[in-house]
């Protein structure tokens, strides 16, 4: 399999630098108190980039909707077929409820298993690159 | 803006082997000159255009607009540009908005076959041809959701899980816009469908199957938007438009607030309001059927039934033939066709039905039609109400 490589950006570099060691940041405003997702250059909400900081997400998530891909979207998933894409509203590292949606993949289970409310956890794929793909699994 | 502008002049090209065998602007001219024709007027009447290339299209055929707009918000553009081009010749910025659209995907791949020997490239879907951000290649693209099934897909399931809608209930969707595909001999599919087809068809992405998707055909059409003064001197009976708004609430799938409500809870009781219409008002619903779920979506979005209860509503036959409710009656782009971007053809049908063009599959009286756009992944939503001179 060969993922596409996600591109980065001067402004998400420390979002995948942290995912060489496993971590999972999220983008906050802190002036506006809230996560933001995807990073964004400034708060979507005061337009302002004077309150932005990284948070490190717990890595637990829950699902949102779930789709079993039975052909791939592009050719270096050929081989994965069937694979689950997913929503999940992901810890966003805030210490409280609060979450931000992502798009992933389940892996390490059957796909066609997967439903909205699983509870899943964070897990990396690596990427060619030295970098890591967030992905998740089934919660233990 | 209510009953101040009318659309006068309506043509589509489409073929029941879902290949044309114009293209480009040789297509788009066919379309040009049968849409005036249709109104009575001449290219010299024109003074708005609306195309996603307007620039380009109008210098080719020597058209000198006062009015451009080429807005893309995916399929629901030509409901957009219905919306623009009424409030244009209702302040008077515009007097005569033609709105042009054509693609060919099978004629063009048909075409680079012959010329290369080869196959032509695979189609975009999404990309930075719409202006997408790069943020989709960040935080989507490499987790291989299909485009753009997979997004309808993940409403889909967001649905079922929600509200317990069942594979069975979106297939007759597809059954039941296929009823109406049957009486129009101009249609890409005819033959009967049953809900077990539907189920036997290839998973695509689930819960979703390859007869829950559009149709990939060629296609083109046109239409013309005059003031309500000027359309009553015209060659047929004007179609006035009644209420009109459009709503957008995300680009990307993920970040959609909720996948069981589209941004058409904000477009259709905008349009309704403006219109002065309740949903049991509506005698045509053309509704923007990408995938089974969209249409669900719709007629909750809509009014037409609550929140949750698409599944149960369109297990009834009010949509039909003789229903109560007759929905995507040309056969939708489940059936009739769907060149890439099917919004133009909700425009024509409704145009068609309120001036009891249909033939057989006609809505007998039908006074009132509403023609909702959905845009891109349920992105933008943009709903026309339209009328007869009798409901103004």
């Amino acid at each position: 399999m060969e993922r596409i490589a996600p591109p980065s950006t001067d402004l998400t570099d420390p979002f995948w630098d942290a995912t060489r060691e496993h971590r999972y940041l999220v983008q906050w405003c802190t002036a506006c108190d809230q996560p933001i997702f995807y990073p964004r250059v400034v708060c979507p909400t005061c337009l302002l980039d004077e309150a932005l900081e990284w948070r490190p997400s717990t890595g637990a998530g829950v699902v949102y909707a779930a789709s079993v891909q039975h052909r791939p979207a592009y050719p270096g998933l050929a081989d994965q077929v069937p694979y689950v894409v997913v929503l999940v509203d992901l810890d966003a590292g805030g210490g409280d409820d609060r979450t931000v949606r992502v798009m992933s993949n389940v892996v390490e289970c059957d796909p066609s298993t997967v439903r909205a409310d699983d509870v899943v956890v964070l897990a990396w794929e690596p990427l060619p690159d030295g970098r890591n793909l967030p992905v998740f699994r089934p919660a233990p | 803006m209510r009953g101040r502008a009318a659309i006068v002049g309506v043509t589509d090209a489409v073929s029941p082997t879902g290949e044309l065998a114009l293209t480009g602007r040789a297509l788009e001219a066919q379309v040009v000159r049968e849409a005036l024709d249709d109104a009575g007027l001449t290219l010299a009447d024109v003074d708005g255009i609306c195309h996603m290339g307007a620039m380009a299209f109008a210098e080719y055929l020597g058209i000198h607009p006062r009015f451009v707009d080429s807005t893309i918000t995916g399929g629901s553009v030509f409901e957009v540009y219905l919306e623009h081009a009424a409030a244009a010749v209702a302040a008077g910025v515009a007097e005569c908005v033609l709105v042009v659209f054509a693609q060919t995907p099978r004629a063009s791949r048909t075409a680079a076959k012959a010329r290369a020997g080869a196959s032509a490239p695979p189609q975009r879907l999404g990309g930075s041809a719409w202006g997408e951000p790069d943020v989709r290649a960040e935080w989507e693209a490499p987790y291989g959701l299909q485009g753009p099934v997979g997004s309808y897909a993940l409403a889909a399931d967001r649905h079922m899980s929600r509200y317990g809608t069942t594979p069975e209930q979106l297939a007759t969707i597809a059954v039941r816009t296929r009823e109406w595909a049957a009486l129009n001999p101009r249609a890409r599919y005819r033959d009967p469908l049953t809900v077990d087809d539907v189920l036997a068809s290839d998973l695509v992405a689930s819960p979703l199957h390859k007869l829950d998707c559009c149709l990939v055909t060629d296609g083109a059409g046109a239409f013309i938007v005059t003031t309500a003064e000027r359309a009553r001197h015209l060659r047929r009976p004007p179609v006035y438009v009644l209420g009109a708004a459009t709503a957008q609430d995300h680009l990307m799938i993920s970040q959609m607030p909720d996948l069981t409500t589209t941004p058409g809870a904000v477009s259709g009781p905008r349009a309704f309001e403006m219109a002065g219409v309740r949903p049991a008002d509506v005698d045509v619903l053309m509704g923007y059927d990408s995938f089974t779920i969209t249409q669900l979506l719709h007629y909750e979005d809509l009014g037409f039934c609550a929140k949750g209860e698409g599944g149960p509503f369109v297990e009834s036959t009010a949509t039909g033939p003789g229903g109560t409710l007759p929905t995507n009656t040309n056969g939708g782009g489940l059936s009739y066709t769907h060149p890439g971007m099917y919004g133009m053809f909700l425009v024509v049908e409704a145009v068609r039905q309120l001036r009891g063009e249909c033939g057989p599959r006609q809505v007998p009286g039908a006074e009132i039609a509403v023609s909702h756009g959905s845009g891109m992944v349920l992105s933008c939503m943009s709903t026309a109400v339209l009328g007869t001179e009798a409901t103004l």
